[in-house]
This record gives C-alpha cells, structure tokens and sequence, in this order.
C-alpha cells in the first residue's frame, strides 16, 4: 500500500515536472523542472529497487549534466520575451500528438498486453543481494569492451566539446609545439663568409 | 500492486510530454535539448523496469551505457549552441533553417 | 620449300612493297619505289604462274590449309588461311599478270604526278588485297579481301583529291558498294547461322543445313533459305561487279587514273564478285530462283550498260560501259551455270579489257589528257603501237572468230542458249544483241579515235607522237594473250576437268551440252563462225563504219529524230537521277526527320531534357517540404512513428 502510495505521489510530480519542462517560460525553469523530473525518476527507481542507476542519475545527470544546461543557459544572453511567440498556436497539435502516443502506449500495454506478463510484481531477490554488486559483476565482465567503448565515447565528447568551443584569439602570446618540432637545422643556423679585412 | 504497467505506461506519458515539448518549443533549442533528455529518460525507465520486473539485470547495463551517450550528447549538443550563439547571437529554432531545400 | 611460304610470299610480298613505298616514299624516291612495287608484284606472278604451271601439268595437288587462326568465338572458327586450286591459281596468276603490266605502264602514266610514291603503293595494296581475297579459304578472309580492294579502289578513284568530281566518284563507288557489302554481309552470316562455320569446305560439306530450311520474310509465307542467302551474297557480287542497278559507280570511277581504270575497274577488282559466286557455285548450284535472278540481272547489264557505251563521247567511259557490259555476260553465265565460262570470259576479258584501257590512257596521254573523242581522230598514223594493239583488243571484244574473246563469249551465249531455267530466253535474246551493241560502240571508239578527220586543235596535233615503251611495252604484252589465250585455253578450262574440284557443275548443266559437240578450238572456230553472234558482229562493225566513217553526219541526224531515246541514253535511265533525287533525297529528308524529330523533339526534348524537366518540377515541389527547421523533421519523424504504431497494432 505504502508504494502505491509512493509511486502515484512522485509519477504524478513527475509528469508535472515533465509538463513544468516543455511548458514554462523562462528556460532557467525548465532546467529546474527536468532536475526535478530526474530527482523524481531516482526515487521510482528506488522504489523497484534499481538502488546503483538511481544514484548514478542523480549523481552524473542532475549533478553534472543538468548543471552544464544551468551553466549554459544562463551564460547565454537569450531574449525570453521572443521566446513564447507562436507558443499558444502550436499547442494544440503538440497536444494532439502527444494524445495520439498516449493512446497508443495505453492500447499497447492494456489491450493488447503483447504476450508479456505485466501484472506481476518486481523480480523478488534473495538476501543480502547488493544491486550495485551485481551491476558491477556484469559491466566488468560480460561488457567489459563496451564499457571501455563508452569511455572512448566520453573521452571524444570532450575533445570535440573543446575543440567546439575554444576560441583563438589573435594577439595572444603561446607556443607551437608543432612548429617547434618541426623546426630545421637551416631555419635557425646561417654559416656567413665573411670577408677578412686584414691586408690592406 | 504496482505492475510493470504501470512503469512503462508512466514512461510512455513522458515520451508523449517530450514530443509535443518539441513541436511545442520553437524558439529555443536548448529547450528541445532538455526534451531529448526527457526522452531518454522515458526509455531509461522501460529499461529499468523491464530489467527489474523480468529479473534480467542486461536492462540495467544499458541504462548505464545510455546515460553515458547522453552525457556525451548533451555536452557536445551544448557546445554546439555555445558556438551557434556565438555566430548568430541567437538561438532561435526559426533561425536555423540551413538545411531548407 | 613448303608451298605454304611460297602462297605466303606470293601475298606478302606486294605487302611489303606497298608499305615501303607507302610510308617510307618520300625516303626512298621514285625509283625505288617503282622498282620495290614491281620486283615485289613481278615475284608474285613469278611464284602464282610457277604455282598454275605445277597444278596444271605438275603433280602438285590443292592446297587448303590454315594460316592464323585469329579468334575462336563459340565454335566459329575466324581464321587466315589459304585455298589454292585451279580456279585461285587462274585468278592469281590474271591478277598478279594484269598488275604487273599495269605497275610498269604507271612508270610512263604518272610520270609527272606528285603522288608517284602513293600511286604504287596504292596498287601494290590492292593487289594484296585482290590476292588475299582470291586465295581465301574462308568467308571471313574473303570479306576481308572485298573490303580492302573496295578501300583501296576508293582511294585510287579519288587518287586526284584535289578534283571535286573525283571525290564525289569515289564517295559514290563507296557508298554504292556498301550497299552490296551489307548484302554481302547478311549472306555470309546466314550461311555462318546455318552451318555454323566459316570456312568454305566445311560449309560446302553442310549445304544439307540449309537446303532444308525456310526464312519468313512475310509473315505466312515461306522462302527458301538457300534462295535468299545465294540472293544476298549476289547482291554483294552486284556492288562488286556493277550490276545493275548498283552499277552507277564503274562509270564514274573513271575519275580515277586510268592505270586504275584497266587494273580495278576492269580486269580485277571488278571481277571478284563473278569470283565469289564461281567460288560458292555449290551453294549457288542449289538454288535455281537464285541463279534466275542471277541470270536476268546479267542479262539487263549485258544489254542496256552496252546501249549507254554508243551515246558517251568520253574514250574512258565509253571502255567503261564496255566492261560493265562484259561483267553482265559473265554474270549471264553464272546465272546458266556455266561457271567456268563465266571464269574464262573473266580470264579473256581481263586481259583484253586491260590491254583497251592501256591503250585509252596512252591516247590520253598522247592528247594531253583529253579524254573526249570528238576532238580526236586520225590518230592512226602518229600511234601506230597503240593503234594495232587496240584494234586487237577491240577484236578479241567483238569476239573476232579465233581471238580470245570469241570462245568466251560464244560459249556463254551457247550456254545461255541450252540453259533451261526461268529468265534464261530473255537472257539469250539479250546477250545476243548485246554482241551487236558490243560491235558497234567499240568501232565507234577505234573509228572516232584512230581514223576519219583530225578534229584535235593544232597545239595537241604537233606534239602528237607516239607513248614511250614502258607504256607500248604493257600494251604488246596484253595483246599477245588478247590473241592467243582463248585459243590455247578453251579446251581444259572450259570443257576440260580443269576447275574439277574446285567449281560445282552439275553434269548435264549447259555447258556439258555444248562439249558434246566440241573438238578442239580449232573446230571450234569453224563451228561458230557461221553463228548469229558472228553475223552480229560483223553487222555491228559495219553499222560502226557507215555512221561514223561513211556518214559522219548521220548520228547527229539519229539524235534529232530520236530525242527521247537520245536522252534516256544521255541520262543513263535516269538511274543517277533516281538515286539522287529519289533515295539520296528520302534518305536525307528521312534522316532529317529523324534528326529534328526523333533526336531533337521525342530523345531530346521528352526523354534527356524531358525527364530532367520533370525531376526538376518534381523535385521543386517535393523540396518545398525540406523546411531546414528542426521540429518539422522532428514532427515528420513522430508521425511516421506513430503510424507505424497504429498499423501494426491494427494489423494484429
């Protein structure tokens, strides 16, 4: 009863949350509304027992992610007035649309059902099970290439988000390596003749 | 009780809230950004319940492999705007239409 | 030595000398380059008439044997390879004869030309070619020989380039003989379909895979296969030999030099086509509608192309007239079946042909190349050489009873006269007047030329002398076999076994009748002399005499009282007027058709353009839909999404 209870509390705040996203004003609120959404999807995690990813969302999207869009969004000097223009006239297709997948997803999982068992509870685990445990237990050994694959995809994402962004501002005093590597022996020695002037 | 339902059609309405947010959301790229998330987060919570309501923790890897493209995704997405707000001063969804035929 | 390099020099050797003198002319000088051509033809003969004298009274047999073989494309076997019996040895031997007299006879002829070099190598070329064709062993070579004596006569027609009626004759004699070459062509792939080889033993072995078969021309109806094979490969002969109606080449192709004129256009190249069809005779054996067709074709030219020879006033194509005449008497016996007379009159003619043609470019050159015989006349006394030679020839022509020409012809007309076969009256009748006709131009031409009043302008008369000896030489050497070859030959080749083996008669053909009765050339003679062609030709000298010596006026009086016959014999039967006006014409108007509405309007307009158009059009509606903006790719893709839901919820 009590995660009855918990769960229709937070779906219902996330799903206002989720609305709080696409539908306010200032995107500064919006920022705040997904963290809200994410903070209220940790908790439903939780609840069926997913303790490590529940964490982990926390931890990397609403503390590192969702801090970058906070940082980006209000570095940026965006005009929230002009924002809202022609808000008003697209709602009523969005809304359509979104209905339209709604009753789609309704008629999948309580029409049809698909063959999928989807009245039962949670997968019960036996004692002393440690979520995190097993997690780990899988990642580093059935995905071990994977996960190494997902670190050469963070480690892309920052060299290209730098390369993105960085600037070169002209005037500034910095060395080449390259050209310095590159240099040649001619490029800085010059044998002169020079005459002698002794005899005369 | 709460049933595997119940997580997937609560995913399914975040989706759906995700989508109309893009058609929604006109002026502002960072906006539709937060909706993709959204999205993601919408298929992150069918994989953690069908993970954990069929007893098969793959679903749970994956969720981890998807927060981390989305990571990735979102700071390369970000960067981008940084750099179209730069050369235009605006993010405006209207104002990019570069591809137009 | 094996025969195979001496039928290897035999052709090669003309080769070699044409490419020396070809491409290296300007090096190695006039002398030399006459001296390469005609060692290398003089050789030619030498080894062709060494090789005739061992088949004939030697022990050496046939030969037939491959050379090269080229390619091997499903079975077809394309190869070089040679083919020497009786028959080819003949021809080799006439050709490499007549070459050679012609080779020396250019050292006089083109004396002055700047084109010497390219002369040579010219007519060396051709007698390779000509070579090449009659020592074929298979269909492939053979074609090959045709085309290259085609190319090479087309370049020695328009050998002057800088004359405009020279190029046109030769683009003519070429496009004319194409005609025939596509015929030519579409016969010898009907026989490679049919019997699956190209070589001549192998598809005479296989006769029996076509005999049986039908082609459907129209739709329900029925023509033999051998007919229409035989037919085509004719059609080829007809460009080849002038046929009509695809003779109006050989006339104009006496823009050409005239060594050409006797070499090519007379004894030779001309005569491939009779060749061709003595070489296939057992194809051509078993399809009598072919050999009717054969037969009245040859009858029409032998008669008509003669009529046209009375009216022209040019000494060259009055001769030339002359030979298409000639070439319609041996296609006449072909078409009888009588195959070796065919060849034999081939053999005479080319020797009294050339000796004529010679004997015109001497007056030519005596005339300062004026060719037209009202301003000559009398030219008796200043050439005598060339006089007697060509009263000779014009004898052996006439077919004067004892001169070659006489047992060649009278056998054909005899052989015309027991042919059976469809046609073979109206052919009779026409080789027949034909003799008439045959008299009279020719003593036209000896009288206006050689007697009566001296009609040239003063200048030309005291430079009037006699030709040097390279060219009276060639003449005097043409004369004699002009005289005696028909004597000398009539017996083996023509009633003998000579071209046993070689040529297919069938044994109650024509011309084993007329053998029954045959004993010798000298009864012969005898035999004959009392018959019409000889009256005939008497009739046609002395009409000759009496308009021309007599009453010089009285042809001008004909002309008036007969202006419609006049004209229709000026203007050729129109046949020049109705190529030009009537295929020239609508092959133009239709190519235009084609071009402007065809290419331009229907390929170009609606299929290149067209279709480009249309993905432009369509494109620049569809792009309409390729906004730039985000969320209606966004929205595109949700949609799309969402169908895809629907349907395959729908569908189960």
């Amino acid at each position: 009863m009590l995660t009855e209870i918990l769960f229709y509390t937070f779906a219902t705040v996330l799903v206002g949350a989720a609305i709080g996203v696409v539908m306010s004003r200032n995107p500064v609120h919006s920022v705040l509304f997904l963290v809200l959404c994410f903070c209220n999807a940790a908790v439903l995690w939780l609840l069926i027992e997913a303790e490590f990813l529940a964490i982990v969302l926390v931890l990397v999207y609403v503390g590192a992610v969702m801090v970058l869009f906070l940082f980006v969004v209000m570095m940026l000097d965006i005009n929230i007035e002009t924002l809202r223009e022609g808000f008003t006239r697209y709602a009523p297709l969005g809304g359509l649309i979104a209905l339209i997948v709604i009753i789609e997803f309704y008629y999948v999982l309580w029409v049809k059902r698909l063959g999928l068992d989807v009245t039962g509870g949670v997968a019960p685990m036996p004692e002393g099970y440690s979520n995190t445990e097993a997690v780990g237990a899988v990642l580093y050994t059935d995905y071990v290439y994977p996960f190494q694959l997902a670190a050469v995809v963070l480690l892309i994402a920052i060299v290209a988000a730098i390369s993105l962004t960085m600037r070169r501002r002209p005037g500034l005093k910095t060395q080449d390596v390259s050209m310095q590597v590159a240099v040649r022996r001619q490029d800085r020695v010059r044998l002169v003749k020079v005459e002698v002037e002794g005899e005369q | 009780m709460i049933t595997l339902s119940h997580y997937l059609f609560l995913a399914g309405i975040l989706f759906a809230i995700a989508v109309a947010g893009i058609f929604l959301n006109r002026k502002n790229v960072i906006v539709l950004l937060m909706c993709i998330e959204l999205m993601l987060l919408a298929v992150n919570f069918n994989f953690v319940a069908f993970s954990r309501f069929l007893g098969n923790l793959d679903g749970q890897i994956f969720v981890f492999f998807i927060l981390t493209v989305a990571a990735a995704e979102a700071a390369i997405g970000l960067a981008i705007l940084v750099v179209l707000f730069r050369e235009r001063r605006s993010i405006n969804v209207d104002d990019l239409d570069v591809m137009k035929g | 030595m094996a025969m195979e390099q001496v039928y290897l020099a035999i052709v090669l050797a003309p080769l070699a000398a044409a490419v020396v003198s070809g491409f290296l002319g300007r090096w190695i000088g006039r002398i030399a380059a006459h001296t390469l051509c005609i060692a290398g033809v003089a050789l030619s003969f030498a080894l062709s008439a060494w090789v005739l004298k061992l088949l004939v009274v030697g022990s050496l047999d046939p030969y037939n044997g491959l050379v090269y073989t080229w390619a091997v494309s499903d079975g077809m076997r394309m190869e070089v390879g040679f083919l020497v019996d009786n028959l080819t040895a003949l021809m080799m031997t006439v050709v490499t004869f007549v070459s050679l007299m012609v080779h020396v006879y250019t050292i006089g002829y083109m004396r002055d030309d700047p084109g010497y070099q390219r002369f040579f190598a010219y007519i060396s070329l051709f007698t390779f070619s000509m070579l090449m064709l009659v020592m074929s062993n298979n269909f492939l070579q053979l074609f090959f020989g045709w085309e290259a004596v085609g190319l090479v006569s087309y370049l020695l027609i328009g050998f002057w380039y800088k004359r405009p009626t020279a190029i046109f004759a030769n683009l003519k004699a070429f496009v004319v003989n194409r005609i025939g070459d596509f015929g030519f062509v579409l016969g010898i792939a009907g026989i490679a379909y049919y019997t699956g080889t190209l070589d001549y033993a192998e598809a005479f072995a296989r006769t029996d895979m076509i005999v049986g078969q039908d082609i459907f021309l129209t739709p329900g109806e029925p023509t033999k296969a051998i007919t229409i094979i035989c037919i085509l490969l004719f059609i080829g002969a007809m460009g080849k030999s002038a046929q009509v109606p695809l003779h109006v080449w050989l006339p104009d192709s006496m823009e050409g030099p005239t060594p050409i004129s006797a070499l090519i256009h007379a004894a030779t190249m001309v005569t491939a086509g009779i060749f061709m069809v003595a070489r296939l005779s057992p194809i051509f054996e078993l399809s009598e509608a072919a050999l009717s067709f054969i037969l009245i074709i040859g009858a029409t030219t032998a008669l008509f192309m003669g009529l046209l020879g009375l009216v022209n006033n040019d000494i060259k194509r009055v001769i030339a007239y002359s030979t298409l005449s000639q070439l319609g008497y041996m296609t006449v016996a072909l078409g009888a079946g009588a195959y070796a007379a065919g060849i034999f009159h081939l053999m005479t003619h080319a020797f009294f042909k050339a000796l004529l043609f010679l004997a015109a470019g001497s007056v030519i050159i005596a005339m300062h190349h004026e060719q037209d015989m009202r301003r000559m006349g009398g030219l008796r006394k200043y050439m005598p050489v060339t006089y007697w030679t060509t009263l000779i020839g014009s004898l052996a022509l006439i077919g004067f009873p004892g001169l070659s020409g006489f047992f060649s012809k009278d056998i054909i007309i005899e052989a015309v006269h027991e042919s059976r076969i469809e046609g073979a009256v109206y052919a009779y009748w026409c080789v027949l007047l034909g003799v008439f006709v045959t008299a009279l131009y020719s003593f036209r031409l000896v009288f206006l030329t050689f007697h009566g009043k001296e009609r040239m302008d003063e200048h030309t008369r005291e430079h009037l002398h006699e030709s040097p000896l390279v060219v009276t030489l060639p003449l005097i050497a043409l004369a004699i076999p002009s005289i005696v070859i028909g004597w000398l030959t009539v017996d083996p080749v023509v009633f003998g076994g000579f071209f046993s083996g070689a040529i297919s008669q069938s044994p109650d053909g024509p011309l084993a009748e007329i053998g029954t009765s045959f004993h010798g050339a000298a009864g012969f003679v005898l035999h004959e002399a009392g018959s019409p062609g000889v009256y005939l030709a008497a009739a046609g000298v002395l009409t000759a005499w009496l308009l021309y010596l007599k009453w010089p006026t009285l042809p001008g009086l004909l002309q008036s009282r007969l202006p419609k016959v006049h004209r229709l014999l000026d203007n050729k039967y129109y046949f020049d007027w109705f190529n030009e006006h009537v295929i020239a014409a609508g092959a133009r108007s239709f190519g235009r058709n084609l071009w402007k509405r065809g290419d331009e309007r229907v390929i170009d307009g609606w299929l290149v353009n067209g279709s480009a158009n249309a993905v432009a059009r369509v494109a620049g509606v569809v792009r309409q839909l390729q906004t730039g903006y985000l969320y209606h790719y966004a929205f595109a893709m949700i949609i799309g999404l969402s169908m895809l839901l629907a349907w395959l919820l729908i569908k189960g």
